[in-house]
Parts: C-alpha cells; structure tokens; sequence
C-alpha cells in the first residue's frame, strides 16, 4: 500500500447549519457501519477502508445541501462506494497491485485468465475468500444484497447500475461463487 | 416455463424480486422438477453461507469518532455551533436498549448487553437456523396442520409448544422439529413467508408476561425474542423484520394454548 494517500484534506471544508447537522446526524451517521461494511468488502483492507469512510462522510457533509432523498443509506453507500472505486483506480494507477484490480472495469468479460484459475484452485477455499476473489461489481452486489438486506432498487441506486444489470451481477456472482466453492450451480446450465 | 427460463430466475426468484405472475411460474416449476428444486436448494445453502460466514465489518469507534468530530467542525464553522453534543443517534441507541429492557423484563434485559450471553444466545438461534436451512433437515414433522404437528411433540418434549395455523395471515406453517437451543431441548416451529423460511424456537420460561423485544440483526438474519404464556418464543428469518415482527405480534395475540 505504499500508494496510500490517507484521507484527502484539501477541497472546500464542509459548513452546516444546526438544523442540517441535526439532519446529518440522524439520516446519514447511523449508516457508518454499513459504509465501512462495503468498503472493507471493496478493498479488502482495513485501513484503506477507513480512509474512504472518513473522506465519503467529508463529500456526504459538502454535498448535504443536496441531500433530499429520504434514503439516507443509500446515498452515503453511493457516496462511499464512489469514494471507494477512485481508490481502487488510484491503486491502479500507482502500479502497485495491478493484479487484483484489473476487475475494476470488467463486468462485461467472462471469467477466465489468473481470477478463474484461483477460483478453481480454491475448491476448499471459505466463502469470504471466494467472495473476496469475485470482481468488484459482483462483490458490492452480494454484499449489498447479503449482508445488508437491500432490494435491487436499492443496490440500483448505490451503485447507479440499471435495476436489470443489478440482477444479473448477482445472479452471475452466485454462479461464480458456486463454482469456486466447487459445487452447486454450474455456469451455463 | 422449461427448466432453462426457471433457472435463469432462479436468483431474483430467492431474492423475492420477480413479479407475481413469474414468481409462481417458477415456484410450480420447481415444485415438479427435483433438477430445479436442487439447484434452488444450493442458491440457498449459499445465502444462508454468505450470511453467516462472511464477516460483516463494524466501523471502528475511531472512524466514528473521526467522522463526529468532522461533522461537528462543519457545524461549528456556520458560526451556530450549538451545545447539543454530536452524540444524538447514539443516544437514541441507548434509548432502545432501555426500552428492550423495560418491554421485556428482567429475562430479556440481559440481552442489551453486547456480548453478554443473551448476545451469545442470540447467535447460536441464528446458527440454529442456518443449520436447519442447509443440513435438509428443516423439519421432522412436515404438515400445514396445526393438529398434526402439536401432538407430534407429545413425549419428546417436557412442554407442549403452541402452534397457530396463521395461513390466514400470510405465514403458512411449514412444519416442526427439535432443536437445541440455550442448553436444553426446544420445539422449532417453520413458517413461510413467500420464500423466506422462518424458525420460531420455542420453550418454557418462568415469565407469564407477553413481551416483544425489537428485531436484533445478525450477519443478515433478524433475531426476534418474545415471552407469552410462559414460552419463550425467538423467531429468525432473513425476512423483513417489519413482517416478522407482525408474525410475532400474531403469536403473542393468541390466548394460551390449552
């Protein structure tokens, strides 16, 4: 991780009113868990994850005055998520560890190439470290699905994909996810 | 509907997302097809994996002190920086924790307590009803029939667990079993709720009061805890909690079983 930034401090600090703060605090901060929840999930990395929290919230807080959703978990999951996928860029960028991220952009590709074979490798492999080895936008859509209990309305909204895209991102990362925990559902029945 | 269209629904069918009409198509489909059944039954098994292994990642009290302090300083700088401490929603937990244990009484207000062993016992009912979901073993009794399935128990029990046919209400009875729970036999009641599965644990408590604590939520599962009659009931689900709290507030309406 030696591209790592730490949290961005530059740009306009962020002014609130007290009736926003008292919005703020009651739609937004009671999602922090689900936040960093998705980012540790996201980038694999405690740190990192933080990082991205802390500078989502700070984007959260200067962009609160065009908050008007009720959903305040879906928009700091987008948030978050966004935060999330400039440091995944960033990291690729850095040339540090190209290998993992070339999932970033790769919702269309057909598995195959070094992730595949590392799923198959993996037959014994724990669920979580399957999961970890899933490409970014099925990862996010599981997580989301799974361990937050979101529609895919909602998954829709956090990750901006049509409702139809978020559909079949989590059925196909079921299939995958099958497939490298060497069982279940085989791809292309 | 041939079996290549059911299984290409098969995963916004388990995640409740297909309209009605395709929804049933699917459900009879499966019905009739141990092929599609079985391939139903692994997406299955792999929810219920994802829910109760992959870890689910709590934001550090660092974080959320970092973000507390950011969000007061963006207060402060509007130059209205009030004395109201940054500390509302927390206090609203603190809130709910009380009134766990007010609603629920001295048996349920140890489970406020993080880590206590009512927190323990909150995740062995979830393990229990992982288990039941993936071993094929969801019930020893299978019938719809509130009068099959209570006189089932009869003799393997030191209690009669009640058991409502709430069909009517949309959750259909699914079966029964026993189970172990908090060190000592319990009857497992299984309701459904569209696809959801529902374990309903069951066993004597020396409470006579009826109770309902709010849903605790688990690596996805909701952890429903209620007393009525003298029975401990715990309800768990990957269902809504909204709805399985109106399965709850169903069972603790009925009168004492005889």
């Amino acid at each position: 991780m030696s591209e790592r930034r730490g949290p961005e401090s530059g740009g306009a600090k962020p002014v609130l009113t007290a009736h926003q703060q008292v919005r703020f605090e009651e739609s937004v901060l009671p999602h922090l868990d689900a936040a960093y929840n998705l980012a540790r999930h996201i980038l694999r990395d405690g740190t990192e994850a933080e990082d991205a929290v802390q500078d989502g919230c700070l984007r959260a807080l200067r962009h609160f005055d065009g908050f008007r959703g009720v959903d305040g978990r879906a928009w700091l999951l987008s948030i978050v998520r966004n935060t999330c996928l400039t440091y995944l860029g960033r990291r690729r960028a850095g040339g540090g560890t190209v290998a993992f991220d070339e999932e970033l952009h790769s919702a269309d590709s057909e598995v195959s190439g070094p992730e595949a074979d590392l799923a198959r490798a993996g037959a014994a492999e724990g669920v979580s470290e399957a999961l970890s080895r899933l490409p970014v936008e099925f990862r996010e859509a599981l997580v989301l699905r799974e361990l937050e209990g979101l529609s895919y309305k909602e998954i829709a909204q956090v990750t901006g994909a049509p409702i139809g895209t978020v559909m079949s991102r989590l059925a196909r990362g079921r299939r995958q996810l099958a497939r490298a925990l060497g069982g279940g559902a085989k791809e292309g029945d | 509907m041939i079996c290549q269209d059911v299984r290409e629904r098969l995963s916004p069918f388990l995640d409740d997302e297909l309209d009605a009409v395709t929804s049933r198509e699917v459900s009879e489909h499966v019905a009739g097809c141990p092929a599609c059944a079985a391939e139903l039954a692994g997406l299955e098994a792999l929810r219920a994996r994802l829910r109760s292994e992959v870890e689910y990642h709590r934001a550090p009290e660092v974080l959320r002190a970092r973000v507390l302090r950011q969000t007061r300083a963006a207060a402060e700088r509007a130059g209205r920086a009030h004395p109201r401490p940054a500390v509302r929603w927390w206090r609203g937990l603190a809130a709910a924790a009380v009134l766990v244990a007010v609603a629920g009484g001295a048996w349920l207000s140890g489970s406020a307590a993080r880590g206590g062993p009512a927190d323990a016992l909150v995740r062995e009912g979830v393990s229990a009803h992982v288990r039941s979901l993936m071993a094929a073993h969801l019930t020893d009794v299978a019938s719809s029939d509130q009068h099959t399935v209570k006189p089932w128990f009869n003799g393997r029990l030191d209690f009669s667990p009640p058991v409502a046919d709430l069909a009517s209400a949309g959750f259909p009875l699914v079966g029964g079993r026993l189970d172990y729970l908090a060190g000592r036999a319990v009857a497992a009641l299984v309701y459904r709720r569209r696809q959801h599965v529902i374990n309903v644990f069951v066993w004597p408590v020396d409470d006579p009061r009826t109770a309902v604590a709010p849903a605790a939520t688990r690596h996805g599962y909701h952890v429903i805890r209620a007393t009525h009659a003298g029975m401990a009931l715990w309800l768990v689900s990957d269902l809504d909690p909204r709805e399985l709290a109106t399965l709850a507030r169903l069972l603790v309406a009925r009168p004492p079983s005889p």
